[in-house]
């Protein structure tokens, strides 16, 4: 009888932990649920903020906001038409260097590189990814755009001046800031994300197929050109998205030697504005809420430009995983 | 045999570009970390730690700036770091087939390189507009969120590292689910998890662009989280921009100072991987 009732509370007691456990399980479980829903919200917040800033602009102005250069706060007409151009125009030239040397450094690092360097080289181009980009805008300012100024934009001014439309966008005086300088800037810090995320894929191309067309007598170039890249395509194309979306938001870098003027120049050596420079710049002097509206309304434009961007560069990197997986 | 030299120019001549390619990425690196820091170290001495921003024109050194970064970082770590950790452990544990977790991902990963000026823009419409003021705490917070998709992302990768043998066993012990994934999945990912945070950190220590109008900036001592507050990367976004030598100097010892900080955190993040890697 009395190991009987013994047995019983013991088995009260085991159901009483074994509850609690339960209990602990499912609080642990809806707190991580109710986190990753929040790293959700974070997004559709950012986005119905932004539009609810913005909102003032787009009721006013309409779909002039987009096409008009006009930006002037004192009779509070306003259009991003300055901005955007810059944005594009910064991005295409950081791209348009940052593309060839990402990718070549990648070509270097997997087939031509040493063994014993290729880890250093790649630790010290992954270290200039880390380095934070308000370094790269005081090093643009204070070094590269005067050495631009005195060394190389007079140069372009007179070699292109003889061309008919190469004239129009190397044309008038050398400033130092502006467009290219900005653009340059952002390709130097561009060129490391491209060149590592290409390595990364580079390297999932399978020994086989490359030893295969070295075993028909391909040089090495034949085998990157029609070896590696077309089995990666994918991958360099969404690494090379990744830096796009980098170039077009970048703030700091470009704020430093983009020069601020709200107008379109015709020669990319004139001085010019972006839409993160224009925010970064303007909004903490912004009066009026018409004003500050606009700069929400940017940072809206900004927003949807670099989430399709980022979409597009998830989705070729994922398309990649799933071949190799 | 005409064909063949072809073939072999070409070899070599796009081999040679690409060799070329890589010279000029290192080129730009041993460039810009020279100049930061022969402009950065003639300006270093004790009273850049020691002293307040001085007006124009006078000698002065960055200590609030510095000690309003530190506070800043540490807070938006401890406000960012339970959270990315809790998300990326439901996607790696609780939801690691569902569709929310594939929707999480996507979206971390789109967060993590969304340009951090817009974090600014929403985090002044949530909390300065709403406060009325510009605070250290919206800094935080905006910071924050920039720590929050790295450490989901790093999580959730050195989770599912983790091998499901060692689940399994902790399961057929009687474990629950809750002291399964806190005492062995935890403690198995716990170095990649580290890496994540200290990468984080080295992420937001040069951030400029969330505190411009969040945190703003304070020339004077403030450790009060409810006034604006001074940082590194602000002050030097402001003085480099100034026409004053002493600012400018200052600028450039506050630039080295935070790449010396950056490069550092990285070094010892992938000195633990690496070492995490061997086991």
């Amino acid at each position: 009888m009395a190991a009987l009732t013994l047995e019983a509370v013991d088995v009260v007691g085991r159901s009483t932990i074994f509850r609690r456990l339960i209990a602990t399980d499912c609080f642990f479980k809806y707190l991580t649920r109710a986190a990753a829903i929040l790293v959700l919200t974070i997004l559709f917040g950012v986005f119905i903020s932004l539009t609810v800033g913005a909102w003032p602009v787009f009721r006013t102005f309409g779909l002039d906001f987009l096409t008009s250069q006009t930006w002037n706060p004192v009779t509070e007409k306003f259009g991003a038409l300055a901005p955007i151009y810059g944005t594009v125009v910064t991005s295409f030239i950081a791209m348009l260097i940052a593309i060839p040397v990402g990718v070549g450094i990648a070509v270097f690092l997997t087939e031509l590189c040493p063994y014993f360097l290729r880890r250093p080289i790649a630790i010290a181009i992954e270290l200039l990814a880390g380095i934070p980009s308000i370094i790269y805008g005081i090093w643009g300012l204070f070094v590269l755009a005067p050495f631009l100024q005195q060394h190389v934009q007079p140069g372009l001014i007179n070699f292109f001046s003889g061309v008919p439309g190469l004239n129009q966008l190397f044309a008038g005086p050398p400033y130092g800031i502006g467009i290219f300088t900005a653009g340059l800037v952002l390709a130097i810090m561009v060129i490391p994300f491209i060149s590592s995320i290409s390595r990364d894929v580079f390297e999932t191309t399978p020994a086989v197929l490359k030893e295969s067309s070295y075993a028909l007598g391909c040089t090495t170039w034949e085998v990157i050109r029609n070896v590696v890249i077309p089995y990666t395509r994918a991958g360099v194309l969404g690494g090379v998205m990744l830096g796009l979306g980098r170039a077009l938001g970048e703030t700091m870098a470009v704020t430093f030697v983009i020069g601020n003027a709200h107008k379109i120049a015709g020669s990319i050596l004139a001085p010019g504005t972006t839409i993160s420079a224009t925010i970064a710049n303007e909004f903490t002097e912004a009066v009026g809420d018409l004003y500050t509206s606009s700069l929400i309304a940017l940072g809206f434009i900004l927003f949807v430009i670099t989430f399709t961007v980022l979409a597009i560069a998830r989705y070729m990197l994922s398309r990649l995983e799933l071949k190799t997986s | 045999m005409n064909r063949y030299t072809r073939r072999l120019t070409r070899n070599k001549i796009w081999l040679g570009l690409s060799i070329g390619a890589a010279a000029f990425g290192l080129f730009w690196l041993a460039l810009i970390l020279s100049t930061l820091v022969w402009n950065g170290i003639s300006g270093l001495s004790l009273s850049v730690f020691t002293q307040m921003t001085p007006p124009p024109g006078s000698a002065g050194g960055l200590l609030n700036p510095i000690i309003g970064s530190l506070i800043l970082t540490v807070l938006a770590v401890v406000i960012g770091t339970p959270i990315g950790i809790f998300a990326g452990t439901y996607m790696a544990e609780y939801g690691r087939y569902d569709r929310l977790t594939f929707l999480i991902r996507f979206i971390n990963d789109i967060l993590l390189s969304a340009p951090s000026i817009i974090v600014g823009l929403f985090v002044y419409e949530i909390l300065v507009i709403p406060m009325g003021h510009f605070s250290g705490l919206a800094g935080a917070v905006a910071l924050a969120m920039i720590v929050i998709p790295v450490v989901v992302r790093t999580t959730e990768d050195m989770l599912l590292l983790v091998p499901n043998q060692m689940r399994e066993a902790a399961s057929a012990l009687g474990a629950p689910q809750w002291f399964v994934i806190s005492r062995v999945a935890y403690r198995a990912a716990r170095t990649g998890m580290i890496t994540g945070v200290l990468l984080a950190i080295a992420r937001i220590s040069g951030e400029t662009a969330p505190l411009l109008f969040t945190a703003l900036n304070n020339q004077f001592w403030s450790v009060n989280l409810n006034a604006p507050m001074p940082s590194l990367p602000v002050v030097i976004f402001q003085f480099a921009l100034s026409p004053y030598s002493d600012w400018q100097q200052l600028a450039w010892t506050g630039a080295l100072i935070i790449t010396v900080a950056v490069l550092g955190l990285s070094m010892v993040a992938r000195a633990l991987t690496a070492k995490g890697v061997g086991q």
